[in-house]
């Protein structure tokens, strides 16, 4: 256990935690773009850029990211330091010339107070290169997208911009998406994403769509679940639960 | 042969040595990239042809011959430095350098040099302030303040052969780190003050301890050869010239924390580099100085190479070591450094390729030698690419604290016809321009980074008054602009807004108000990027504005740039005062735009210019004006 400072009050915090666990467990606010509490992570959108001294550093501070740096006994942290939202204002500004269509950017963007106007890009995309749709492919063991390229043509992709042949149509990379960038085109039968069409598996009691084949097939290999797991959507296997449940307290 | 002890090697080298003393005339043809671009292996081909055909007793290999015969002997060497003359040939023990060297004067080497002891004088360099010809190497100004670590054995030995390594005392040191402990081989490292050579400039002694003090079951060293700096070949020169040098410092360092195995990250745009080293290493394998129990010792470590497929940002540790693990090249925040947590996340040690050159040297004349060389923080020599419009563009090595007058003037000659000196970028695209002002600055890494700018992996850019400050840190941006890696924002998006004002500047687009935008997020981009590329990225704004902002100014308030190259804002016109009327320009425009008779005003047709300046190049009456 060690003890730090964080906006002048005292938080216990576990060795190897970040800087962003303790303050978001004692509901400090610190914005973020590009973290998510089930995945690694990455410190790139630099917003959660905090500042940190200690008490033997005599007077000197640095700025690093709240999401990635490892807290240490007596360490002491300023979540609103002049440089800190310095800083945050100008990753956002940024943010706006890059995506200026983006309702997320623009809406946190008015909320610091946007000051400095850079060249914006007109290309309409909303990508600002978090990787949360890559991190949580990754992680569900797919690895269907990537960040290619470089510099500002960097973005996410297949493996050579054709359809992503590992995807299994599982929607998480849009659902995690923050500014909605990913496109992703249900019908009752089918969903398109990745320039490939997934068929769904409609829920044997009401027929809603449920999941994609592909996903259904990959999930049974991948995890130890029953062959008819996937056949009753969750609304119809809680109603009939209750209805079970009903049944037995008569 | 495998040697299997110390002795067999120290019995080998030994008797290659006593071969090597034999040797009556011994002819090193440079065949580093500079003088094998200008066709040093041609010339090599004609030497050797020309010998046979003269019935000399010319070998290309050190091989045992008998008591009292003296061989003539020849081989292609790393690079020799001076690239601006080459293709350079060097003749020992007498010490002569030929230069600019063709095939057809190849012959007139062998038939003069080799057969009759004659020194052909129009192949002798030429000082250029008194038109003197130098046949001994070491009176040439260009080599004479120079002190080689580094580069001790590059374009001294043959490149590709372990014999010759052998024969100049090459391995002996690794023979005497296996006497040593682990402890007392990085104790000289510490006591040497080395300084990694590749940018960062961190204690390279203190690295090699923490690795050990780190926790792991394995651990890795790493030799990161991805040199991407625009204008730097040091890395290069070491890595094709002397590959054995390298190997040999990494396997000390293997030895000194426990490493088994090795990586050399190469970039693949290094073609003779990864072949050569490939080379020395199945040299090494065969000859059990690599592999299990190196030299019959304890020591298990082997290397393998890692090519690089061209990313800037690779050379940055983090991002070169995921990509050896097979990753995309990104770096990480390094929070926790990499010698604790490296490669496959284990305990890592990273150096440059000219830091374990040093290596050797430091193990063999003790730390305390090294520390005598250099200055106080900064210990030894450092090699540097001198380029840019310098006279003497080259390879060099000077000890450490060396004025940057005597770099540039001294051994870089001085500035291409004599113009006036305007700076000299230092440190590659992360680095900063250096003005006037800061010529008596002794070069090391802290007197660098006091006035701004870095050291950097060596890169030195000299610049004249027809260099624009604005348009170089545009191009430098241009390049950080193209290699960001793209992971984190304030590198991706603000080195292209910085670039695009940069941009607007330079055609005359600049507001006022713009200057003090710039250099806020230049300042941003400094302290909010994720890695040491990133903060370095906006230092050519951030150094340029510092030394020349008057040239900013210029070109942002009158629209001028005063060096006359943004060409948006720039006029070429003809000084009537000064024109002599000789025709030189009318010959050089390339666009027909200048118009006149011998003896008579010359005029350009605005029109036509495109203002791409080769007039004013050409103008020995400096009567070609720019507003």
């Amino acid at each position: 256990m060690t003890q730090i400072l964080i906006d002048n009050r005292k938080f216990n915090a576990e060795e190897g935690e970040t800087i962003l666990e303790v303050a978001r467990r004692n509901q400090i606010d610190i914005p973020t773009l590009c973290h998510h509490e089930a995945l690694e992570a990455v410190g790139a959108c630099r917003l959660c850029t905090v500042e940190i001294t200690g008490e033997d550093w005599n007077g000197s501070t640095k700025l690093v990211s709240a999401c990635l740096y490892p807290v240490e006994e007596g360490l002491i942290v300023q979540t609103r330091s002049e440089g800190v939202l310095r800083l945050r204002q100008t990753v956002l500004d940024l943010l706006m010339a890059r995506c200026p269509e983006s309702t997320v950017i623009r809406d946190l963007a008015t909320q610091h107070g946007q000051v400095t106007e850079y060249q914006q890009f007109t290309d309409g995309s909303k990508c600002i290169m978090c990787y949360l749709c890559v991190r949580a492919c990754a992680k569900l063991g797919c690895h269907a997208i990537s960040a290619v390229n470089r510099g500002t043509l960097k973005e996410v992709a297949p493996p050579f911009h054709e359809h992503a042949e590992s995807c299994v149509g599982c929607g998480t990379c849009a659902t995690i998406c923050p500014t909605g960038h990913i496109e992703m085109v249900d019908t009752a039968e089918t969903r398109t994403i990745w320039k490939r069409e997934f068929e769904f598996v409609t829920c044997k009691v009401c027929g809603e769509p449920l999941i994609t084949k592909a996903y259904r097939d990959y999930a049974l290999e991948n995890r130890r679940l029953p062959n008819d797991y996937y056949t009753v959507c969750s609304a119809c296997k809680k109603s009939e639960l209750s209805g079970h449940f009903a049944r037995l307290s008569l | 042969m495998r040697f299997t002890t110390p002795t067999e090697l120290a019995d080998k080298s030994a008797t290659l040595a006593s071969t090597d003393r034999k040797i009556k005339k011994r002819v090193l043809v440079c065949s580093g990239t500079g003088c094998a671009a200008l066709g040093a292996f041609e010339v090599f081909d004609a030497l050797v042809e020309a010998a046979d055909g003269a019935k000399l007793d010319l070998q290309i290999e050190l091989a045992p011959c008998a008591d009292h015969a003296e061989p003539l002997y020849a081989t292609k060497t790393g690079c020799q430095g001076f690239c601006q003359v080459g293709p350079l040939v060097h003749i020992q023990p007498d010490d002569i350098l030929y230069t600019k060297v063709t095939p057809k004067k190849a012959r007139e080497i062998v038939e003069q040099t080799l057969q009759q002891g004659k020194v052909i004088d129009k192949l002798l360099y030429k000082n250029p302030e008194t038109g003197e010809r130098i046949a001994e190497r070491s009176k040439i100004p260009f080599y004479q303040n120079q002190t080689t670590i580094a580069l001790e054995g590059c374009g001294r030995v043959a490149a590709e052969s372990l014999d010759a390594y052998l024969a100049a005392g090459g391995f002996a040191p690794l023979a005497k780190a296996l006497t040593l402990t682990p402890e007392a081989i990085i104790g000289e490292v510490v006591e040497s003050g080395l300084r990694g050579r590749g940018g960062g400039g961190f204690a390279t002694g203190r690295k090699w301890r923490s690795c050990v003090a780190a926790e792991g079951d394995e651990r890795f060293v790493i030799c990161n050869g991805d040199e991407g700096d625009p204008g730097a070949f040091m890395d290069c020169c070491i890595m094709e010239g002397d590959p054995y040098r390298v190997l040999e410092g990494m396997i000390i360092c293997a030895l000194a924390v426990g490493a088994k195995r090795g990586f050399i990250y190469v970039r693949n745009e290094y073609p003779r580099a990864v072949s050569r080293l490939q080379a020395a290493i199945d040299a090494c394998r065969a000859a059990g100085l690599l592999g299990d129990n190196i030299l019959g010792s304890d020591l298990d470590f082997d290397i393998r190479i890692s090519r690089g497929g061209g990313a800037f940002v690779c050379g940055e540790s983090s991002a070169l070591m995921r990509s050896i693990e097979g990753n995309v090249g990104e770096p990480r925040a390094k929070y926790v450094r990499s010698v604790a947590k490296g490669l496959y996340d284990k305990p890592t040690v990273l150096n440059n390729v000219e830091t374990f050159a040093c290596v050797p040297a430091i193990i063999r004349e003790r730390g305390k030698w090294f520390r005598q060389l250099g200055t106080e923080g900064s210990a030894g020599t450092k090699a540097f690419c001198l380029v840019g419009k310098v006279v003497n563009t080259g390879l060099i090595e000077v000890p450490m604290g060396t004025p940057l007058r005597d770099v540039v003037f001294g051994v870089g000659g001085g500035i291409i016809n004599d113009r006036p000196f305007k700076a000299v970028q230092t440190g590659g695209p992360s680095g900063g321009c250096l003005s006037e002002e800061h010529l008596d600055l002794p070069v090391d890494f802290d007197a660098l980074t006091a006035a701004g700018s870095m050291m950097g992996s060596g890169g030195m850019i000299v610049m004249d008054d027809h260099t624009c400050m604005v348009d170089v840190a545009r191009y430098f941006l241009k390049f950080l602009l193209e290699e960001s890696c793209g992971k984190c924002v304030p590198c991706r998006e603000g080195i292209f807004q910085l670039h695009a004002m940069l941009d607007a500047f330079a055609k005359g687009e600049g507001k006022t108000g713009d200057l003090a935008k710039l250099e806020r997020l230049a300042e941003d981009v400094q302290v909010g990027a994720l890695c040491g590329l990133g903060k370095s990225a906006p230092n050519p704004v951030l150094s340029t504005l510092r030394n020349f902002r008057d040239e900013y100014e210029a070109h942002i308030e009158r629209k001028k740039c005063p060096a006359g190259v943004c060409q948006a804002i720039t006029t070429f016109l003809i000084d009537a005062e000064k024109c002599t009327g000789c025709m030189l320009c009318i010959k050089a425009c390339p666009t027909e735009a200048i118009t006149g008779q011998k003896k008579k005003l010359h005029a350009i047709n605005q029109e036509l210019c495109t203002k791409c300046g080769a007039c004013r190049l050409v103008c020995k009456d400096d009567a070609v004006v720019t507003t």
